[in-house]
């Protein structure tokens, strides 16, 4: 089974979907990063999302389980990049995510954080 | 130009529903779908054969591209010989679910699509068949 790498930069953590990902490998992140979240007592995980083509209803809840089991763990998931078509056809779905914070690019989201100048 | 073309797919495992997605994708690719109902109909896609391997014990979907002068189309049909849906009315409402998941699956598949259609015998398997036109 594959797995989404995770990479360490600074005091946070960038989980990139590399491509269109089975569920169990999905499910996988979700254990993998709370791991590395209290590894590398990290506040801030960046979701990088933008070569998803699609998120259906199992990778929406997996990506608000992620963002709800990082605040437990007092951290902060914010998904980066999704495309339009999947943000539209998520709202269609009927899943919007509320409570996940979003940025267009890993650019903005560092901004939004307010890390950007530290590292 | 009326052109027609007829894939299957055999779902079984996690891996066959990725599969599935790909080719549907493709498919759309060929009828010059716009990204959006590309989207859309992958997403409808994935929804349904995952309720197939899951809680259908897997079963085989069926892609069929219409290619006629002005009505070009995508049908999928999904095929499962599992316990079937004792009731449909409460399985299409968003919320329900009994497998722990969000109870958006079929709910939210029929918004993505144009023609949705559910067949379910209890004991026998469920078919559900979608259409997105272009």
């Amino acid at each position: 089974m594959d797995r989404v790498p995770i990479i360490k930069i600074g005091k946070y953590l960038l989980a990139t979907i590399q491509t269109d990902v089975q569920d169990n490998v999905a499910v996988a992140l979700q254990e993998d990063l709370a791991a590395r979240i209290i590894a590398a007592r990290a506040r801030l995980v960046l979701l990088d999302i933008s070569a998803l083509q699609i998120v259906d209803s199992f990778i929406g809840r997996m990506i608000a389980d992620i963002s709800g089991i990082a605040k437990l763990l007092d951290a902060e998931v914010i998904v980066v990049g999704m495309q339009p078509a999947v943000a539209i056809t998520l709202v269609e779905l009927g899943l919007t995510l509320s409570g996940v914070r979003t940025a267009l690019n890993v650019e903005s989201a560092l901004a939004m954080a307010g890390i950007r100048d530290q590292n | 130009m009326a052109a027609s073309e007829r894939v299957t797919v055999a779902l079984r495992t996690q891996e066959d529903v990725v599969s599935l997605r790909h080719r549907v994708r493709e498919q759309a690719v060929v009828l010059r779908f716009s990204l959006l109902d590309q989207t859309k109909i992958v997403t409808a896609a994935s929804e349904l054969a995952r309720n197939a391997v899951i809680y259908g014990g897997g079963g085989e979907a069926i892609i069929e591209t219409s290619l006629n002068n002005g009505r070009d189309g995508l049908t999928l049909t999904v095929i499962d010989h599992g316990p079937g849906i004792p009731n449909v009315e409460d399985a299409m409402r968003a919320g329900f679910s009994t497998g722990g998941g969000l109870g958006l699956g079929l709910s939210g598949t029929r918004r993505l699509v144009d023609e949705f259609e559910l067949r379910s015998e209890v004991g026998q398997g469920t078919s559900v068949r979608i259409v997105r036109w272009k």
